[in-house]
């Protein structure tokens, strides 16, 4: 889906988002900080893009405070009914990258694309933390050559936007089988994480060799540990201590309010299974590199409508 | 077998013929579907008892009987087209948040209907072949409803058809509570064992150790569920897209649907597009899988 240049309303760029929007039906936000000149926008023009987005954030550096009161949310969504923590399962990268005859790489590299404009929504709306599938334990049988692809389009993407994070007060932590990624990888990781670690603005949670019975396995297995060396009874487990020992303990907010699935399947494909218990379950047709910011609307107008019970 | 109609006239035999009518059709329809990989296991969320009956202004708790009803139902559709593994979500331990009087009318339908069945010497569990179990913390539950159950499953302990779990007094996270509370309990009376037969030796709880012990087959067999394998799709009626804290270990790759349909209106046209649609999706992962090799 490639953006239209038609505009129904003159473009708003407000403190919080230097760049403009590009929908033919464009929504209509709460509050106007202010008006700049349009930069036509295209999947292609990443580098005119980051290049606004450099120039606008040097010219609005005290804006971005991540204060309540600066949000500008588009027209339906309350802020109070906001989910706190939204979780993505980033599918459809190859397909998008096969429908346009492209080599899998640049379906991936879409697809980064992709997020980094999903973090930028989540800290303009006030969104606390954004969970992304990446890497599943299983995504390891796929073919040697696009998995060491995708490790070196993790390590890239974590050098290049480490910037961006420290100046946007973005928290980042990886979570997964960590062991089973490249050494370099793995030393970037535990720096960014560390360097970022007490940004509080907005926190992106990044799956890598993750899945959710491993989850589960590994904070068994450190509980296990504890029983044996006498710290705590098997009797003693319960939820509250299996939540303690899950790799999301990383978060305030360890369980999603919303999960959101791109490219039209209807499967949570053992992303956080624990946490998940009464996530709301978005399920979106369109394919990862081509979800933007209509189709997480939709999602987050979708998930204020929903009535959550737990039960009761 | 007496379907619920509506007050009104039909008579018995009528029934029996609108019956055989609907079976007939269903047989052609579910041989169609059968051509195709049918689904080994079914799990269903049966959410919208309550708002059914509200809706229809009847009295309080007629929704979860018509909800019954409509488990039997589906009971008897999932075996004629030959599902082995059928799970429904029947009482969650969140439930117990609702007011007591709630609460107990669902005990006491629960152990009304169980005792029907255990009554009846021809009862739909023995003419399809349905064997009973429970899943879910039965501690939670008063003395007569588990020894209800407990004398259900008895009973139909030798049908082997089909396998009907019944999720009551049930959380995921309690179910995999459970199991990690049993596997470490396991494992702790093993390095026991072993430190007790290799006397003297000092045992160092050091981080590795752990992990060489411990694996997810080993947390897997302490599941309530370890009587079944993973779902293959899980139907959630009344339009809500959310788990509930069901099966979320064993639903990994499970396929999800939502119906806008409360439960007691399910129809065995939900379950014809459920299947439909599982099949669409099985072709096009064993499609992946074989891309992937």
């Amino acid at each position: 889906m490639h953006f239209s240049l038609q505009f129904s309303l003159p473009p708003v760029i407000t403190a919080l988002s230097p760049r403009s929007k590009s929908f033919s039906h464009q929504p209509h936000h709460h509050r106007i900080k202010k008006l700049t000149s349009h930069v036509p926008k295209s999947p292609l023009c990443s580098t005119t893009e980051c290049a606004l987005i450099h120039q606008c954030k040097e010219e609005e550096e005290e804006a971005f405070d991540g204060r309540v009161e600066d949000q500008t949310l588009p027209l339906g969504l309350r802020p109070e009914a906001l989910p706190r923590h939204v979780a993505v399962i980033m599918d459809g990268n190859r397909r998008w990258a096969r429908l346009r005859d492209l080599p899998v790489g640049s379906g991936y590299e879409a697809g980064v694309r992709s997020l980094r404009k999903i973090v930028e929504l989540c800290c303009e709306w006030g969104i606390k933390v954004l969970s992304v599938f990446a890497f599943s334990s299983d995504n390891w049988f796929r073919p040697k050559v696009e998995v060491e692809f995708l490790m070196s389009l993790f390590e890239r993407g974590m050098q290049e936007d480490t910037g961006i994070f420290l100046r946007e007060n973005i928290r980042i932590s990886v979570i997964g089988d960590l062991a089973r990624l490249p050494e370099a990888l793995q030393e970037l990781i535990i720096n960014l994480e560390e360097a970022t670690k007490n940004n509080a603005r907005f926190q992106l949670i990044v799956a890598v060799s993750y899945s959710g019975h491993y989850d589960v396995v590994q904070a068994c297995q450190r509980l296990a540990l504890k029983a044996k060396c006498g710290l705590i009874e098997p009797s003693d487990i319960n939820e509250s201590l299996i939540e303690q020992e899950l790799v999301t303990k990383c978060t305030e907010f360890p369980y999603p309010d919303l999960l959101i699935r791109t490219s039209g399947e209807f499967r949570v494909s053992n992303f956080m299974l624990w946490q998940l218990a009464y996530a709301e379950l978005f399920f979106a047709q369109s394919l990862w590199p081509d979800f933007g910011e209509a189709e997480f609307l939709k999602a987050l107008l979708a998930f204020q409508k929903r009535q959550r019970r737990y039960g009761g | 077998m007496t379907l619920h109609m509506e007050k009104g006239g039909i008579s018995r035999s009528a029934r029996r013929s609108l019956w055989k009518l609907s079976y007939l059709q269903r047989k052609c329809i579910f041989s169609v579907l059968s051509v195709g990989r049918l689904p080994i296991h079914i799990a269903f969320i049966m959410d919208g008892n309550r708002r059914y009956g509200e809706q229809r202004n009847l009295k309080e708790g007629a929704g979860h009987k018509a909800g019954y009803l409509a488990l039997m139902l589906m009971v008897i559709y999932c075996c004629e087209l030959g599902i082995k593994y059928i799970t429904a979500y029947a009482f969650s331990i969140d439930n117990f948040k609702r007011g007591p009087d709630k609460v107990q009318y669902i005990m006491d339908l629960m152990l009304e209907k169980i005792e029907l069945e255990l009554s009846k010497k021809d009862s739909l569990f023995s003419r399809y072949g349905v064997k009973v179990h429970f899943s879910g913390n039965m501690e939670l539950l008063s003395d007569p409803i588990k020894d209800a159950a407990k004398r259900l499953m008895v009973a139909t302990a030798n049908n082997s058809n089909t396998l009907l779990t019944v999720c009551f007094a049930y959380t995921s996270r309690n179910e995999i509570l459970h199991a990690i509370q049993e596997t470490c309990q396991e494992k702790l009376a093993q390095i026991q064992l072993q430190e007790s037969i290799s006397e003297g030796r000092i045992s160092m709880c050091n981080p590795g150790q752990g992990n060489d012990v411990l694996k997810l087959a080993d947390i897997e067999k302490h599941m309530y569920m370890a009587i079944a394998p993973d779902p293959d799709i899980i139907i959630r009626t009344s339009g809500e897209n959310r788990l509930s804290n069901f099966l979320l270990w064993q639903s990994a790759n499970s396929c999800l649907i939502s119906f806008s349909q409360l439960w007691p209106g399910i129809s065995c046209w939900h379950l014809v597009w459920a299947v439909l649609n599982f099949q669409r999706n099985h072709y096009y992962l064993e499609k992946k899988k074989k891309k992937q090799i």
